[in-house]
Formats: C-alpha cells, sequence, structure tokens
C-alpha cells in the first residue's frame, strides 16, 4: 500500500516525555537515553487506566451534583446551592448569560467528556475504523477543554475568599465542591492516560 | 532450525489471558464508589421519618430551606409544599432527621415562628432576616404520628414547662389576648395561654399559665383581674395614676393578688377556675354573690339616670342599673318609668344573711322577695336622689321613708318590684314649688299702690311744714336770739347791774364781821346791853376792822 509506515514496523520507538525517537528495544525496561522516561510503544495499559479514572469520574460526578456546594449567607439568610440550583437561581436573579457559562463549564463540559471519551474508549477498544479523523479531533478539543472546567471551583474559591462580611454576607464552600473538584482532575487525568494512537492501531495491526 | 521452521518445533506458548488482571488504577474508581455509598449510607442513616404537616399559608416556607427547630437546634426540613385535596390549607412534608424520631409522635405540635409585631412585644426578630421556621414542642406521646395540623400561633406554653394553668370566667376579653402577661406584684410571672368562648356565649373563659415556681402564689382566695385599664384616681392626696405597666396599658394583661384580710391560703389546683374581674377594687371587694334582678316603676321623670349608675341601700352600693324603659299608663295618660337593676343583696354582709335566713330558701336561691317583704312594709322604697348637684346624675336610693304611703308589694311577682317614693330631688321641687306660688300669693300690686299714696301724702306734709311752719319757726328762733342777747348783755362783768350787786355784796359782809364783833364783845362783857360800852378803845388791831362793824350797823 502507498500508506506511510508505522514506526513499529521501522523498529523505532518515541519517547511519551520528550518525543526522541529511538530504535525499538527489546526488553522490557527501557529508559529515553534523552530524558530517562520509561519508554513504550504505547502508553502502558492506556485503554484500562482511562476507563477507570473516567468510572471514578463519573461516580464522583453524583455527589458533586447532589450534595450543596456553596453556601451563601447574606443578612443572616441561608442558602445552600448545589449546582444545578445556582444556575437555575442566577437564571430566575436575571443573570441568564452567567447562567449559561456555569451551566456549560458544569455540567455540559464535564458531560461532554465523560461521552467523548467513553466513545473514544469504547470506538478504541472495538479497533473501529469510523471515522477515525474525527474522533482525533474530538480527543484533541477534550484536552483542550480539560482546565475549563474547574471554573466552579475557581468561582466558590475566589467567593469563600473575598465575601467575608460576617453576618452580612459569607460565602462558604461545601462538600460538594470537593467531589465537583475531583471529578474534574480526574477526568483531566483519564483523557491524559488516553493514547489516542490506539486508535490507529487497531485497523492496521491485525 | 529453530529459526526456519519456528512454528512447527517450537512449542505452544502458554498464552495466558488474565483479562481481569486489575491494575491498581482500578483501585481509584473503587475508592470513589466507596466513597459515594458511604454518602448514600449516610444519608439513609441520617434520613428520619418524613412528616406532613398542614397550615393555613406557606407564608415565609421554602421547600429545601426552610428547618424545623426544637429549642433552636435544627430536627429537620421542609423538603416540599404542597395544596392539600380541598386546597384549604398547605401541606408542608418535613424530613426529620434520625435523631428526631420522636418528634412523629402524637402530641407534638409545630407552628410557623414568623416575626410577629404585637402591642405585646416583638417575637421571632431574628427570622426577620433569615426567613421563617418551623418551631416544635413535643409531648409525651410515644405513639407513632405522621400527620399534623399545624397550629397558626405559636403555644404560649410549652409541654413540660413548670407552672400551673388556671382557668379564667369573665364577660368579655376585653384588651387581653393570646400572650397577655399575667402579673404578680408587677412582676410578669405568666400568660394567657388560650381563651375561648363559653358554649352559652354569655362569657368568656381565659387559659391561663403560670410559671413555675410562682404558680404557688396563687391559691383558692386569689382574685384575678383585668389590669388593662388606667386607675386614675383624684383623692385628698392628689391625682394618682395607677397601671400595671405600660404594656398592659396597650396591650392588656392581668394581675392576680391575695386580698387582704384572712382568706383560703391553699394552693389552687390545676385548672382550678377563677372569675376576672373588671378591676381591682372590685376584685379585691368581697364577694358579690350571684346577682339578682330587681324592678322599679317610677311615676317621675328620671332625668340623670343612666345605665350603670349605683343602686344603694342605706348608702351602700348594692348594685346598678342596668336598664331603663318607659311604659304608658292610658289611665292616668302617664309615662312610668321601669328602672331594672341588678344587685348583689350578699354586699350587705351581715345584714343578708340575717334576712336571708328568716326569708328562706326558693328554687335553690334566698328567697328575694320574701327577704324584701318586711322591709317594704315598714317603708323601704326606692328613691331616684341626686348623686351629684353639678351633673344632675341620679342614682337609686333604697331608704326607709318615714310615713310612707303603704305600697302593695307582689311576693310572687319574678322579678321582683319594689315601691318607688319620689326622690328628694323631687321633693325639693315640689316645696320650691310651693315657695313659688307663696310669693306668687304676695299683692305686690296693691302694696306697692298703697306705699305710692303714702309717700304722696308725706310730700304733701313736707311741703306744709316747709311752707307754714318753719317761717314761724324762724321768727320764734329769731326773738329768742334777742332775748338771749339782752340777758347776756344783763349779765356782762362791766353791766351797772353787775357792779351794783357786788357792791351788794360788800356791804353784806361788812355787815357780818360787824356783827360778829358785836356778838364776841356781847359774849365777854353781857352787861354791856345795859351799862354800855366802857369808854377804853379795843386795841388798835381789830380798830381796822370795827370800823365797817360800825358802819354795818349804822345802817
Amino acid at each position: 500500500m502507498s500508506r506511510a509506515p508505522r514506526a513499529a514496523q521501522l523498529g523505532i520507538i518515541g519517547c511519551h516525555v520528550c518525543g526522541l525517537v529511538c530504535r525499538a528495544p527489546t526488553g522490557d525496561d527501557a529508559a529515553c537515553p534523552r530524558c530517562g522516561a520509561a519508554l513504550h510503544r504505547r502508553k502502558r495499559d492506556s485503554i484500562g487506566r482511562t476507563w477507570a479514572l473516567l468510572a471514578a469520574a463519573f461516580i464522583l460526578y453524583i455527589p458533586a451534583n447532589v450534595l450543596p456546594i456553596m453556601r451563601t449567607v447574606s443578612l443572616g439568610d441561608i442558602d445552600d446551592n448545589t449546582i444545578i440550583s445556582g444556575v437555575v437561581e442566577l437564571w430566575v436573579k436575571g443573570s441568564p448569560s452567567l447562567a449559561v457559562i456555569v451551566f456549560t463549564a458544569s455540567i455540559v463540559v464535564p458531560m461532554t467528556k465523560f461521552l467523548v471519551l467513553g466513545t473514544l474508549l469504547a470506538s478504541t477498544q472495538r479497533r473501529s475504523r469510523w471515522a477515525l479523523r474525527q474522533r482525533a479531533k474530538l480527543y484533541r478539543a477534550v484536552e483542550f477543554i480539560g482546565y475549563w472546567s474547574m471554573l466552579d471551583v475557581f468561582v466558590v474559591a475566589l467567593l469563600t475568599a473575598l465575601v467575608r462580611f460576617g453576618f452580612f454576607s459569607e460565602v462558604e464552600p461545601l462538600p460538594g465542591v470537593v467531589f465537583f473538584g475531583l471529578t474534574v482532575i480526574l477526568t483531566m487525568f483519564s483523557s491524559m492516560s488516553f493514547d489516542p494512537r490506539l486508535m490507529w492501531d487497531g485497523p492496521d495491526d491485525d | 532450525m529453530t529459526e526456519q521452521n519456528p512454528r512447527e518445533d517450537l512449542p505452544e506458548p502458554v498464552v495466558r489471558k488474565h483479562r481481569f488482571s486489575l491494575s491498581l488504577i482500578w483501585l481509584v474508581p473503587a475508592l470513589a464508589a466507596l466513597v459515594g455509598l458511604s454518602l448514600v449510607v449516610h444519608a439513609w442513616l441520617q434520613a428520619g421519618p418524613e412528616i406532613n404537616i398542614t397550615f393555613q399559608t406557606a407564608e415565609g416556607l421554602e421547600s429545601g430551606k426552610t428547618p424545623v427547630k426544637y429549642k433552636n437546634v435544627v430536627i429537620g426540613k421542609v423538603t416540599g409544599l404542597d395544596l392539600t385535596e380541598d386546597r384549604e390549607r398547605v401541606r408542608v412534608t418535613v424530613a426529620l432527621n434520625k435523631s428526631a424520631e420522636s418528634f412523629a409522635t402524637k402530641g407534638t405540635r409545630y407552628w410557623v415562628v414568623r416575626p410577629r409585631i404585637g402591642l405585646g412585644g416583638v417575637s421571632g426578630v431574628d427570622t426577620l432576616l433569615s426567613g421563617a421556621f418551623i418551631g416544635t414542642d413535643v409531648g409525651d406521646s410515644k405513639e407513632e404520628q405522621y400527620e399534623f395540623a399545624g397550629l397558626e400561633t405559636p403555644p404560649a406554653v410549652l409541654h413540660g414547662a413548670p407552672g400551673k394553668s388556671f382557668v379564667l370566667h369573665t364577660d368579655d376579653l376585653g384588651s387581653l389576648d393570646t400572650g397577655s402577661p399575667v402579673y404578680y406584684r408587677r412582676i410578669q410571672v405568666g400568660r394567657v395561654s388560650s381563651y375561648t368562648l363559653d358554649k352559652d356565649g354569655k362569657g368568656v373563659s381565659l387559659r391561663i399559665f403560670i410559671d413555675g415556681p410562682n404558680d404557688r402564689f396563687v391559691t383558692r382566695g386569689t382574685r384575678f383581674w383585668n389590669a388593662s385599664g388606667v386607675d386614675v384616681s383624684l383623692g385628698a392626696n392628689g391625682l394618682k395614676l395607677n397601671t400595671q405597666s405600660l404594656a398592659t396599658v396597650i396591650a392588656g394583661g392581668v394581675a392576680f393578688e391575695e386580698p387582704r384580710g384572712p382568706h383560703d391560703a391553699t394552693p389552687a389546683p390545676e385548672d382550678a377556675d377563677f372569675a376576672l374581674f373588671n378591676d381591682e377594687a372590685t376584685a379585691m371587694a368581697p364577694p358579690d354573690g350571684p346577682p339578682r334582678y330587681i324592678r322599679m316603676r317610677f311615676n317621675q321623670s328620671l332625668r340623670g339616670l343612666a345605665v350603670d349608675a349605683p343602686v344603694e341601700f342605706l348608702g351602700v352600693n348594692i348594685g346598678k342599673v342596668v336598664s331603663l324603659t318607659m311604659d304608658y299608663d292610658a289611665k292616668h295618660t302617664r309615662f312610668p318609668l321601669t328602672v331594672g337593676a341588678v344587685v348583689y343583696p350578699q354586699r350587705l354582709g351581715n345584714a343578708y344573711d340575717k334576712l336571708a335566713a328568716q326569708a328562706g330558701m326558693k328554687d335553690g336561691r334566698v328567697d328575694l322577695a320574701r327577704m324584701f317583704g318586711p322591709l317594704v312594709a315598714h317603708g323601704l322604697r326606692a328613691q331616684a336622689r341626686t348623686g351629684n348637684l353639678l351633673t344632675g346624675q341620679l342614682y337609686i336610693a333604697l331608704d326607709f321613708v318615714p310615713k310612707a304611703p303603704k305600697a302593695s308589694f307582689d311576693l310572687a311577682a319574678t322579678p321582683i318590684e319594689l315601691p318607688t317614693a319620689p326622690g328628694s330631688f323631687d321633693k325639693l321641687q315640689e316645696q320650691l314649688a310651693d315657695i313659688v306660688t307663696k310669693v306668687q300669693k304676695i299683692p305686690f300690686d296693691s302694696i306697692g299702690h298703697n306705699l305710692n299714696q303714702t309717700l304722696a301724702d308725706l310730700d304733701r306734709t313736707l311741703k306744709q311744714v316747709n311752707g307754714d311752719v318753719l317761717p314761724e319757726l324762724k321768727g320764734t328762733l329769731k326773738g329768742a336770739q334777742r332775748t338771749l342777747g339782752s340777758a347776756d348783755n344783763a349779765l356782762s362783768a362791766d353791766s351797772p347791774l353787775q357792779q351794783n350787786l357786788g357792791g351788794t355784796l360788800e356791804e353784806l359782809r361788812r355787815m357780818a364781821r360787824s356783827l360778829r364783833a358785836l356778838t364776841d364783845y356781847l359774849g365777854v362783857h353781857p352787861e354791856a346791853l345795859i351799862r354800855g360800852r366802857p369808854d377804853d378803845p379795843p386795841p388798835a388791831q381789830p380798830e381796822r376792822i370795827q370800823p365797817p362793824a360800825r358802819q354795818g350797823s349804822k345802817p
């Protein structure tokens, strides 16, 4: 075929960390001659790890949504908000744009990540050749947006630090925000541990 | 060899398909699952019973936010608000904490604590900002219950609070309300916990709660009165203003105290009944006993007699006027007034006891008619008297009228009707009228006429006196003056009469002297009468005296 040869066919391997191309090692414990990182043809146990982290993130995403993330006290009026109730409150109280942003960052983005990573993993596992390019773009998109879903955590952290007026106004973080932060971190780990090259392996290996 | 045909020579490697060789990474989701599970278990363990409370309104309640508190400790949270099927009330679903299971029992009371600003004070200020919450008071019962009817107002008495409640009976509620304070020596010791209209609608029963340990001050003899008003009394000591507290003036209150003097000092039992008097004075007065109704017919104007005017028996206030109705007597074309009064015969004290013993009982009560009968026979009459000359207010006096005309008294009539006599004011008026008619009978006209004639006669007489008598008198007086003037002239010191008179008198003196000398000489020389006088002259000294005597003897 006129296809470009694969690294494995040429007996070479790329370092995951510094990208140095070396000869494929014969043994198991090979290290990059430049940066010292362990050399693997593919990320080790990528699918399994990604699945595990994704599952953990998903499990933690449930309490993150159920438990309140923030307590606002204004003039003695204590108000506990979960993510969704916060979005609803913002919408009702006349800041729909803010509501959309928070909703996107806290609901849309994590859900998209679960869906996209799940799809990628499933299709990769099945060595599907379906829409490979689009899947690659999807992966890059997930990697990109990953950082931005910490918005809620930032908001809570900032408000907690800034709004401290005792009885008149106070913002307090509640357990939900911890779970939400863990969810975001785990999805990031999950997408990091996924080796997109596996997508391309499938069709040619067997 | 081996290189050429590896597939045939070499043994098949054992391929260990450890598909389930879980890497350590799976500990992460396991841990997450564990955390999630623990949360679920925790929530499940924390979840207590769910109860429904119905309220009139859901004002201030918010689903998922409004807490349920007992002694200010959160024991649950409102999880849902809904209308009842009949749309009459609001059903509030409350998720109680696990630890608050005992609150889902019979006898537990729930109410919404909202800011309440009443005259008696402000309550629930904290809820102004933090929002309403549901208050709880738990009972003793262990019987489970999950449906409750919420109270609309906070209960005045919490379960298990030390103290006692008592029931007060009064005619009307006045300005009292649930929560109105109860004072003992001006210290608040309790409050009104509830009030209900009596079944017959003729009074109000108030339930009050006295906090322990002050409840022991409520004895069987204790008197309660409504301390709502301002008691202003103007006495010899000046103006005196007496109230319990400013709050009671506005919001009302009840005060109690033991009457002075001997009384039953055993503490009253729980739920004992008491009468609530209108003021301290009536509360402290000896007990009135049951009121009795009497009627009186007056054949006179009763201007100034008002409802509530006192009825006095020999000056003792025994009741008050309750009604004034006019009747028409066609025979005499008169308008008699029927005065209805409520009297408390027991206020007569010992007199009542003795009279009652005489009169005996009828229908379970003292026979008032037979009690009054003999008194009426002795001249007891009702009179409308003036109590206040300035305002002309009347009161009814039951007094013995001397020489009263015989009056009929119906022993069987109910209510009894006392005979009346014209009141003192009436008598006064009659006397005045008498005087006026007498004065009118005096013939002022003829008196005036006669007086006029007399005066004219006098005038005439005076004129005569002036014209005739006075000039004559003048002449007479002039004559008299002349006479006096001549007399004056005649008697003046230098007048000849006077001088002659002086000379005459001198001569008389001389004569008297010579007479004495003669008599003296004759006394010594009586012979001289016969012989005459010897020649020897008398001594020289008497010589001077002798010549006048000689001279005098000459004439």
